[in-house]
């Protein structure tokens, strides 16, 4: 009378709850109001700019934390207007044309009284104008004998790489080639660092570039004379909420004034150097006053510096692993029913069906884009795990409709003959009948998710997007690497425990 | 356990009945139409107690058509369908159900479970005591010949023949007041049919059970059956044994279905 008990549906139902609660460290990161939040795009000299805005704060007393690497300009002027973000470092130029969208020059004081209709204020500029321009390899230029944008009109076959936010701005490509009335046969768009690689290998001739990019001086480049003033000026600020407390306000204001260009290209060079943003931030203090150089080496310093790669590599995989499967446990939660639904036809089962493949078709960096401005979201964990809910609804709402239609009718019929109510029918038959189809669902929107959980860092949500974004953009690949080989090996891990989770859940009378 | 069951029954078809009915069935006028197939137009149909009643007719004919009216599958354009002299209630179909019995041509059990977990599955369901529901469980066994080593195994891992076995073992669990069985044994090789018709007709004996059956084998029919039941195009053509159905033919079609299905002896 050995196992005369089979697994009744509880504990069936029992183990999938199981396996979805594994990650016991499904907390939501809650982020204490009081501290500042500072933000910054995804470049070099912003995180920079950030990491030293941070010390300042700390300096002085005043909790800050510093969210690396959010994104765009609208992401991140959003973020600031809804109050998800305190301060983030911006540019004049970028404020009158992408966030006033102006396209005349504006004065500083227009600026200024724009943004305070905002509830928005603007420090004084911070030393440094890093406007727009474009480069070209030194010895190609002298090859050609070009000096100035002007004399870009005469080689049209010269090929222009350029960032996919040069291209759409508004002071970007479009009007750069009317002003100058350029008409090249072929541009390209690429992202930032990777173009630099491009120039080095000849595969562009010519592109963007910030004047202040410590890129310029080590690939050997020269800046093209903007000789018939097409860029604005882009002089370097701090945008802040006035309903930051005043101390924080003079803090940041201390900043005006005192970052001059070299100065910034230094700080940019020794953050491409040593990848390390919060020490080329110290390099600040270390040249500024003798009573900053005292403080030196507490604070800040203790969150990135110093820290070893195990224990980074840990801190990526477990924010991930918490990204992927909170997400997960959110699709299987929502999606299961919904397939339940969906498998009966209908109006109703086709326009879930058809939500689920729109949601899927949105590109990934689109739906967080959208995801950001509403007001729950925002730039935090819980967008990024909104995003990878629904990008993984679609496999499991599917497999767990199709699971349910394919059951032979003349099996349902015997489930509704033998007297059975309709859960019964539901726990008992369908969805144990099912189990092999839901868990191949689940199974794919699981490898989806460890995947384009990598995606989460642009929103600055960590994981293992963080080593390869901040790769990107130093143009590193034993960096880009460092995310990119255990996110491989993540997915082929997470790919053979639902293997070994389908002989413990799927009842063996279905896997003969 | 058995008084409990006879009360239900008594509330739900008894109520107010002074005299007894001997059908326990009793489809009056049921028509039931869907596109064009297996329609049934105008049926009366008496189910009598105790006796094994068969359907028999060319397929497509509507005979499964009718089980699927008695057991609820489908619902009658019009029509009554009565059990025990009492209209049958949407409501209460589910009730119904467990008084009844079905099986199926390929069984109908659920590969999910083994031979044991679909057998107990509905009185597991209701919640009946352990050691009462594996008592019956031995008594079915050794009443359909299935032997008990078996109860382990999952349907894949059983013969075709052990399925059926065990797919009737699962309709008589609770001891169901009717059992409709829809060509129990049409997916079957000879031999194994054979064997499981005697048994059939033991079980059917000893049990009293009231039974009626869906077959388009003539020898079937009257080797299981006590009335046998013509149905063409929906219609049931003529009613009573075989030697009524040889002797007085209601029409040329009931001449044509004998004669098309003469036994070897007869070559």
């Amino acid at each position: 009378m050995r196992r005369i008990w089979n697994p009744g549906v509880q504990e069936w139902f029992g183990r999938i709850l199981i396996f979805s609660w594994i990650p016991g460290f499904l907390i939501f990161s809650a982020s204490a109001s009081e501290q500042v939040q500072i933000g910054s795009k995804k470049f070099t000299e912003s995180y920079v700019l950030g990491e030293i805005a941070k010390r300042t704060l700390t300096d002085a007393g005043i909790s800050a934390e510093h969210r690396q690497g959010m994104g765009g300009t609208i992401i991140l002027w959003e973020a600031l207007r809804s109050g998800q973000i305190d301060v983030y470092p911006e540019y004049t130029g970028t404020i009158t044309q992408e966030i006033l969208k102006r396209s005349d020059e504006l004065t500083f004081e227009q600026i200024a009284n724009e943004l305070g209709k905002a509830g928005i204020g603007m420090t004084e500029p911070l030393g440094f104008n890093n406007t727009y321009a474009l480069v070209m390899l030194r010895s190609r230029a002298g090859e050609l004998g070009l000096h100035t944008i002007t004399d870009l009109k005469n080689h049209p076959e010269l090929k222009f790489g350029l960032t996919h936010e040069f291209l759409d701005r508004q002071d970007g490509w479009r009007p750069l080639a009317q002003h100058y009335q350029l008409n090249p046969q072929n541009v390209i768009g690429i992202d930032h660092a990777l173009g630099y690689g491009a120039l080095g290998k000849g595969s562009v001739d010519v592109k963007d570039a910030y004047s202040t990019d410590a890129k310029i001086s080590e690939n050997d480049l020269v800046v093209l004379e903007d000789d018939r003033q097409f860029f604005p000026q882009y002089k370097a600020v701090f945008l802040f909420r006035y309903a930051l407390p005043t101390p924080a306000i003079e803090a940041l204001r201390k900043l005006e004034g005192t970052i001059k260009e070299a100065k910034m290209t230094r700080l940019n060079a020794e953050a491409e150097r040593t990848k390390n943003y919060t020490r080329a931030a110290n390099l600040y203090f270390e040249d500024s006053s003798g009573s900053t150089r005292l403080r030196q080496g507490y604070g800040v310093a203790s969150n990135t510096f110093g820290e070893t790669f195990p224990h980074k590599l840990a801190r990526w995989t477990a924010r991930h692993l918490e990204l992927a499967a909170f997400s997960l446990l959110l699709s299987v939660l929502v999606g299961i029913p919904l397939g339940i639904f969906a498998s009966r036809g209908g109006a109703i089962g086709h326009a879930i069906l058809g939500f689920a493949g729109i949601v899927q078709t949105i590109p990934s960096l689109a739906l967080l884009a959208l995801l950001v401005p509403l007001p729950f979201f925002g730039i935090s964990v819980r967008t990024a795990i909104a995003a990878l809910f629904l990008y993984g609804l679609l496999p499991i709402v599917r497999n767990t409709a199709t699971g349910l239609q394919d059951i032979p009718r003349a099996l349902r019929e015997s489930a509704i003959a033998l007297g059975l109510s309709p859960a019964a029918r539901l726990w008992q038959i369908h969805l144990p009948m099912a189990s092999r189809s839901i868990l191949a669902g689940i199974k794919t929107s699981a490898v989806i998710n460890v995947g384009t959980a990598t995606l989460a860092a642009l929103i600055g949500a960590g994981g293992l997007g963080e080593p390869i974004l901040s790769g990107l953009n130093l143009n590193d690949h034993a960096t880009i690497l460092q995310g990119a080989i255990p996110a491989a090996i993540l997915a082929l891990l997470v790919q053979s425990l639902f293997d070994l989770l389908d002989r413990v859940l799927i009842p063996k009378g279905l896997r003969l | 356990m058995d008084r409990w069951r006879a009360l239900v029954w008594r509330f739900l078809f008894h109520r107010g009945k002074l005299a007894a009915v001997s059908a326990l069935v009793q489809l009056v006028g049921v028509s039931k139409t869907f596109g064009d197939a297996a329609a049934v137009h105008a049926i009366d149909l008496s189910v009598e107690r105790g006796k094994t009643t068969v359907l028999i007719g060319p397929s497509g004919c509507g005979k499964s058509t009718l089980l699927r009216l008695i057991i609820g599958l489908l619902q009658p354009d019009s029509g009554q369908i009565q059990f025990d002299g009492t209209q049958l209630r949407a409501d209460k179909i589910d009730i119904v159900r467990r008084h009844v019995g079905y099986v199926i041509q390929e069984g109908g059990l659920f590969p999910h479970l083994t031979a044991r977990g679909n057998i107990l599955l509905m009185a597991r369901h209701l919640g009946r005591p352990k050691n009462e529901m594996l008592a019956r469980l031995s008594e079915l066994c050794a009443l359909t010949r299935f032997p008990e080593n078996l109860l382990g195994r999952y349907p894949l891992e059983l013969s075709g023949g052990q399925r059926q076995r065990v797919s009737l073992m699962r309709a008589l669990m609770l001891s169901p007041e009717l059992l409709l069985l829809d060509e129990p044994l049409g997916a079957l090789d000879p031999l194994v049919r054979a064997a499981l018709q005697k048994d059939l007709k033991e079980i059917f004996a000893r049990l009293r059970q009231t039974a009626l059956l869906v077959t388009h084998d003539l020898a079937e029919a009257a080797y299981l059956g006590d009335e046998i039941v013509l149905v063409n195009e929906g219609r049931i053509v003529q009613q009573g044994s075989l030697a009524d159905l040889r002797e007085k033919p209601a029409s040329s079609f009931v001449s044509e279905f004998i004669n098309a299905q003469r036994s070897l002896a007869v070559i």
